[in-house]
C-alpha cells in the first residue's frame, strides 16, 4: 500500500531526483592532452562548432561567415548557449562531463580558466601559436594556468567610471576624481545644487552576484590590497583589503550610495544613473552605447562622461572581465578549430568586431589606431582599465571562492557582520578552498 | 480487472485455471506500463540514492589536475549534511522549505476555497471571472517570479502602492514575505478550481431541504458545503503541499541564489550539482524526496485525502456516496 502511495506521489518528485541523477556517470577517464603543450594533441581537419554565449552583438554570425567563405571544407558551426554566464557554463561542463563531441570551440568567461584546465576538459595551446605580446597583458593571464596557456583571449571587459559632467561642469569641478576621497567631495559638491536634490553619490553593482564579487574585489585592489597574494595564497585578512570593504561598508551606511544599491546588478544601477538619480557609478563599458540610445535616458547628449575608477590613493584597479576561446579535449578535428580561434583572435577580425559592436578587443594594438579612437574616444581610458585591470582569483572552484567573496561583502554591507569579523571569516574559507 | 474476475465467478466452470489465465494475461497487458514507471520513477531514484553514497574528486595532483575518479563515502554525504560544515546551511534551508510549504498552502487554501465559493454562485459574468481566475496558475512560474521581481524591485509597484522603500530582495522578512506574496497569487486560484470541481457534485436538493429545516448559510457551509467538497479539497492540499515542498523557480527568480532568507532544499541540491558536486547534492535531493514522501504519506493516512481512487474500490465492499470528483480532479491535476 505504501509502495503504491509513493509510486502515484513520486511521479511528480522524479524531477528533484533526476535532478542529482543527470550528470552523475562522470568521473573516471584517462583523455591526453594534459600537461604537454605540444602541437600533436591538435589532429583531425573538418567541420567543427562553435559553443557561444547567446549572441547580443548580432556579429558572431559573420565572423563565422567570414572564416567558412574561405575554408569550405572546413567550416564552423555556432552553437548559442544561454544568455546567462551560469547556465553556459553549466552545459559546458555537462557537455565535459559525458565527453560529449558536440561542442569543439569554446568560449570561456575569464574566471573558468583553471576549473575548465584542471579538469582537463580543455586542451593546453600550442605556444609558438600564439604572439602574446601583442595582447593586454592581463588578458593573457586570465587564459593561463599553472603556466601554460589554455586559451586566446577573444574579448576584453574593465570596469568604467560613469560621472555627470554636465552636474561636474556646473559644481565647478575641473576633472574626473582619481580617488574616493575627491569623489565624495565632488559629489558634495554636486548635491549642494540645486540640481542635485535628491541625488546619491555613487553605486556599482551590489546584489548579492558575481557582479558583487567584482565590485568588491575592485575596492580591495584598489585599496592596495590583493584577494590572492603573489604565490597565490589568500590575503585578506589585511588593512588594505578593510579599506577596500569599508569603502562598501560606509558608502551604504552613509547613505552616499542610494539605499536601493543593494539590489542592483548591471541593469538597475544603469536605469538609476541614466535617470538621473546617481552622480557616479561603476560600470561595465556596454552601459555608454545604451544610455547614449535610450530614450528613456535623461542624460544622452553629452551629459555623461567616462573615467577610470578611482582608489584608496590613486586610480582604482579594475576586475577584468571577458572571454577567452579554448578547444574542447573531446572534440573532432582540434586543428580545425586551433585555426579559428587564431582567425577570430587575428587583428584583422578584432578590428571588425570592435568597429561592429564596440566590445573591448584584447589585442593592444587596436586602442592605439588613431582611426579607432577617433570612431570611440573611450578607447584610452578603456585600455588603461583593462592594463592595470586584476583578474579575480584562478582557482579551480571557483564557483565556491566566488560565493564566499559574495558572503563576505553582502553581510558587512547589510551591518550583520563588521568588516573585521567578515574578512576574517573571509580569509578561513578561502585558506579552504585554495591550499587543497 | 475485479469486474472481470468476479464475471468469471459467476460462471462458476473451473473458475481456478480461468482465473490464473486471466491474472496473466493482466500481467502481460500491465507490464508495458510498470516497465515504464520503473524507468522513469524508480531508476531516477535509485540513481540518485546510488550517486549519494559517492563524492566526486576534488584534489589536485602535483601539476594542478584534479584527481580523477569518484570515491565510495557511505553516508558521508548524509552526516556532512547534519553534523558538518554545511549543517547550518542545511537545517536553514530545511526550516524554510517547511516554513513556506505551512504558511502558503494555509493562505491558499483559505482564500482558494473563498475563490470557489464565489465562482460557484450564479451571476452574470460568471465564465470570464472563473478564465480570468485561472490566469496567474497559467503562467509559468519563472515567468510570475519575473513579474514579482519588476514588482519589488526599490522604484517598484509595491513601494509606490506602500509610499515606503523596503528593499524587498534583500535577506531578511520582507524577502519571505514577497515569497509567500507571489506564491499564494499564484497558486490559490488552483486550489479554487478543484474546490469548485467538488462543489458542483453537490446536488442542489440537498440546500433544499436545508432551507426547508430552517438552516443558515453558515450552517449550510459547515454542515454541507464543506464537507461535501471535502475529498476535492483534500486532493488540492496535497498537491499544494507537494508542489511547494519542491519549490524552486519562485525564490530562485524573485530573491536570487544564496540567499539565506528563502534558500530552499531544492535550491541547495541544485546549488551542489551546480558545483558538480553531484554526490552531496543527490543526498540533499534524496533528503528532500524523503521528506515529501513522508508529508504526502502522513496526509493521506491521517487526513484520508482520496489521491488515488482507493474509494473506488471501497465503495464494491460498503457502497458509500463518496464524490467521485476526486479521482477526476486527480486525473486533471496530474496533467
Amino acid at each position: 500500500m505504501v509502495g503504491r502511495y509513493l509510486a502515484r506521489g513520486g511521479v511528480a518528485l522524479v524531477a528533484v531526483a533526476m535532478l542529482a541523477a543527470c550528470g552523475g556517470g562522470g568521473g573516471g577517464g584517462d583523455d591526453g592532452g594534459g600537461g604537454s603543450t605540444d602541437k600533436d594533441a591538435f589532429s583531425g581537419r573538418g567541420p567543427v562548432t562553435y559553443a557561444t554565449g547567446k549572441d547580443t552583438s548580432g556579429n558572431q554570425q559573420n565572423q563565422v561567415d567570414a572564416w567558412n567563405k574561405s575554408h569550405p571544407d572546413e567550416k564552423v558551426r555556432i552553437v548559442e548557449l544561454p544568455e546567462s554566464a551560469d547556465a553556459q557554463r553549466q552545459q559546458m561542463v555537462q557537455n565535459a562531463q559525458t565527453k560529449s563531441k558536440e561542442y569543439g570551440i569554446l568560449s570561456l568567461d575569464v574566471v573558468w580558466t583553471a576549473e575548465f584546465a584542471a579538469n582537463r576538459w580543455v586542451l593546453p595551446i600550442p605556444k609558438d601559436e600564439v604572439d602574446t605580446e601583442a595582447f593586454l597583458k592581463p588578458t593573457i593571464t586570465s587564459a593561463t594556468y599553472r603556466g601554460n596557456m589554455y586559451a586566446v583571449p577573444n574579448f576584453s571587459d574593465g570596469a568604467l567610471l560613469y560621472y555627470r559632467s554636465d552636474l561636474l561642469k556646473k559644481a565647478k569641478v575641473a576633472e574626473p576624481p582619481k580617488t574616493w576621497d575627491e569623489m565624495k567631495a565632488a559629489c558634495d559638491k554636486v548635491l549642494a545644487l540645486p540640481e542635485g536634490k535628491g541625488m546619491s553619490c555613487y553605486a556599482g553593482q551590489f546584489d548579492k552576484y558575481e557582479g558583487l564579487t567584482c565590485n568588491f574585489s575592485e575596492a580591495i585592489n584598489s585599496a592596495g590590497g590583493a584577494v590572492l597574494d603573489d604565490s597565490g595564497k589568500p590575503d585578506v585578512n589585511t588593512p588594505e583589503a578593510k579599506a577596500g570593504l569599508d569603502f562598501l561598508v560606509n558608502g551604504i551606511k552613509s547613505k552616499e550610495f542610494p539605499k536601493a544599491s543593494v539590489t542592483y546588478q548591471e541593469e538597475p544601477s544603469r536605469r538609476a544613473f541614466q535617470s538621473g538619480d546617481l552622480v557616479f557609478m561603476r560600470n561595465w563599458p556596454y552601459a555608454n552605447a545604451l544610455m547614449n540610445k535610450e530614450s528613456a535616458s535623461k542624460v544622452k547628449g553629452g551629459k555623461f562622461a567616462m573615467a577610470p575608477i578611482p582608489g584608496q590613493d590613486g586610480p582604482g584597479v579594475s576586475t577584468l572581465g571577458g572571454h577567452n576561446l579554448a578547444v574542447s579535449a573531446f572534440a573532432e578535428n582540434k586543428a580545425t578549430a586551433l585555426d579559428f580561434i587564431t582567425f577570430l583572435t587575428s587583428e584583422e577580425r578584432q578590428r571588425a568586431n570592435l568597429v561592429a559592436t564596440s566590445q573591448a578587443p584584447t589585442r593592444s594594438g587596436l586602442y592605439d589606431d588613431p582611426a579607432l579612437v577617433k570612431k570611440f574616444p573611450h578607447l584610452p581610458t578603456l585600455k588603461e582599465s583593462i592594463e592595470t585591470a586584476k583578474p579575480r582569483p584562478q582557482a579551480v572552484k571557483y564557483g565556491d571562492v566566488t560565493v564566499a567573496l559574495q558572503e563576505a561583502a553582502y553581510g558587512a554591507m547589510n551591518g550583520e557582520k563588521t568588516s573585521d569579523q567578515a574578512l576574517k571569516d573571509l580569509q578561513a574559507e578561502l585558506e579552504k578552498l585554495i591550499t587543497e | 480487472m475485479a469486474v472481470a474476475a468476479g464475471a468469471v465467478r459467476k460462471a462458476g466452470k473451473r473458475p481456478k485455471n480461468r482465473e490464473e489465465g486471466a491474472g496473466r494475461l493482466a500481467a502481460i497487458l500491465v507490464s508495458p506500463t510498470m516497465a515504464v514507471l520503473g524507468l522513469v520513477v524508480l531508476y531516477p531514484i535509485i540513481s540518485a540514492l546510488y550517486t549519494s553514497l559517492y563524492r566526486e574528486g576534488e584534489g589536485l595532483d602535483a601539476q594542478g589536475f584534479v584527481i580523477e575518479g569518484d570515491q565510495f563515502v557511505g553516508l558521508g554525504n548524509y552526516a556532512a549534511m547534519f553534523a558538518g560544515a554545511g549543517a547550518d546551511r542545511f537545517v536553514n534551508a530545511l526550516y524554510n522549505t517547511t516554513f513556506f510549504t505551512v504558511t502558503t498552502v494555509l493562505f491558499e487554501t483559505f482564500i482558494g476555497v473563498a475563490m470557489a465559493l464565489v465562482m460557484h454562485r450564479a451571476f452574470r459574468g460568471r465564465g470570464i471571472l472563473r478564465a480570468s481566475i485561472l490566469v496567474p496558475w497559467a503562467i509559468p512560474t519563472a515567468v510570475s517570479a519575473l513579474l514579482w521581481k519588476w514588482i519589488f524591485q526599490p522604484d517598484g509597484a509595491a513601494n509606490a502602492l506602500l509610499r515606503t522603500e523596503i528593499l524587498w530582495t534583500t535577506e531578511g522578512w520582507q524577502a519571505k514575505v514577497a515569497i509567500i506574496l507571489a506564491d499564494t497569487w499564484k497558486t490559490a486560484p488552483f486550489i479554487g478550481l478543484l474546490v469548485l470541481a467538488g462543489l458542483q457534485t453537490i446536488p442542489g436538493e440537498v440546500y433544499e431541504a436545508a432551507k426547508v429545516d430552517g438552516a443558515s448559510g453558515w450552517t449550510q457551509l459547515f454542515r454541507i458545503t464543506l464537507p461535501l467538497a471535502k475529498p476535492a479539497l483534500l486532493v488540492a492540499v496535497l498537491f499544494r503541499l507537494l508542489d511547494s515542498l519542491r519549490m524552486f523557480d519562485l525564490p530562485y527568480v524573485l530573491i536570487g541564489p544564496r540567499k539565506d532568507s528563502v534558500e530552499v532544499l531544492s535550491m541547495l541540491a541544485f546549488d551542489e550539482a551546480n558545483q558538480t558536486r553531484y554526490g552531496p547534492a543527490a543526498a540533499y535531493a534524496t533528503i528532500l524526496f524523503l521528506y515529501v514522501a513522508v508529508i504526502a504519506f502522513l496526509f493521506v493516512r491521517l487526513l484520508g485525502a482520496d489521491v488515488i481512487g482507493a474509494a473506488k474500490s471501497q465503495r464494491k465492499k460498503t457502497p458509500r456516496a463518496k464524490a467521485p470528483t476526486a479521482t477526476t480532479a486527480t486525473g486533471g491535476a496530474a496533467s
